[in-house]
């Protein structure tokens, strides 16, 4: 038999030796697939520690540089709402890893449930980012579209201790907020891309796609939602608490 | 054909995510309460310090690096290292110029 014959058609092919429908032909083994996706996927991940890097940087500098505009910018935010969203979004890496277990032991119960409880969870950090830029564009504190000195020129009620900033400083808040909608934005469309993702990945698994062996897909889109979660862990300290006492 | 170089993979249990969920959330209390101390620049400090801890969870077990193959651990230190050298030249080339000076 002509085996390069046989090798273009892929129906064929399959029938012509022993190996999982789900690995494709390039692959010498299914391991070898799972692993080439793996490190595929952490290439991209890579990729996305360089952008939000960038961002980072430039706030650090810009930080320093204006200070005293960064610690009356992050002094309007609310502790609570950020702390509120951080416990949201780790609750959602851990159904999230819970979801990419229920998929290694082939439950497709299970692995619907943890990816519904990952798509809520993700769905309500969102409600609580958008109820606090809401808030922030009530406030006047959007720069660009609407945004005042005024809050930062006076005493403010809530830390009587805050010295108000002279004019010239006062405009420089605006640099802390507008790093913080551009940080908080990304973040944010990361999350709606996620969540996206997941609403497509939940009808797959409830079909029963990824519960009979193949799970690159759950195990990649599990990486990429646990990346989301620890660019959030380095955002809520840097914008919400380090300014706190300052 | 040669077999490609074999890593065995591992299932992570249950009680592992579990220690590192708990874990995180006790991070997150701690580093939330550490902002209402006076600490002056260690509130930075500690407030960073911990955020590493709590991402360094998260990649070893939730994104399973520490059961992971060794490329798979070398490119994501590769990652990091180049990460090292691009802030630090960002720092010196500011710092070289005015800082201070705005």
């Amino acid at each position: 038999m002509d085996s390069q014959a046989t090798a273009t058609l892929p129906e064929q092919a399959h029938a012509a030796h022993e190996h999982p429908e789900y690995v494709r032909h390039h692959f010498a083994n299914a391991t070898q697939q799972r692993e080439t996706a793996n490190f595929g996927m952490w290439l991209y991940l890579l990729t996305e520690i360089m952008f939000f890097s960038g961002l980072f940087i430039a706030y650090l500098i810009y930080r320093n540089w204006y200070y005293p505009a960064f610690v009356a910018g992050s002094h309007q935010l609310k502790i609570w709402a950020g702390t509120l969203n951080t416990v949201v979004l780790i609750c959602s890496s851990f159904t999230m890893a819970m979801g990419v277990y229920a998929a290694e032991m082939r439950n497709r119960k299970a692995l619907v449930r943890w990816l519904i409880l990952t798509l809520i969870l993700g769905t309500g950090f969102l409600c609580i980012k958008g109820y606090e830029w809401h808030d922030e564009w009530e406030n006047h504190h959007v720069p660009g579209l609407n945004f005042s000195t005024t809050t930062f020129t006076h005493v403010d009620a809530r830390y009587p201790q805050d010295k108000p900033l002279p004019q010239d400083m006062a405009e420089k808040t605006q640099t802390y907020f507008s790093l913080y909608f551009t940080m908080t934005g990304l973040h944010a469309l990361h999350m709606i891309v996620g969540v996206l993702i997941l609403l497509v990945l939940i009808a797959q698994a409830y079909n029963g796609a990824y519960t009979t062996g193949h799970m690159n897909t759950i195990e990649n889109f599990g990486l990429y939602w646990h990346f989301v979660d620890i660019v959030w862990i380095f955002l809520f300290p840097l914008l919400y608490l380090i300014s706190r006492h300052q | 054909m040669s077999e490609p170089t074999h890593h065995t993979h591992t299932v992570v249990p249950p009680r592992v995510y579990g220690a590192v969920f708990g874990t995180l959330l006790c991070f997150t209390a701690l580093t939330v309460f550490a902002s209402y101390l006076e600490l002056g620049v260690f509130n930075a400090v500690v407030a960073l310090a911990i955020a590493v801890i709590k991402s360094l969870l998260v990649i070893l077990f939730f994104m399973h690096i520490r059961y992971s193959s060794k490329l798979t651990k070398l490119t994501l230190a590769a990652g990091f290292f180049t990460f090292i050298v691009l802030v630090a030249m960002t720092l010196t080339d500011y710092m070289s110029r005015a800082w201070g000076m705005w």
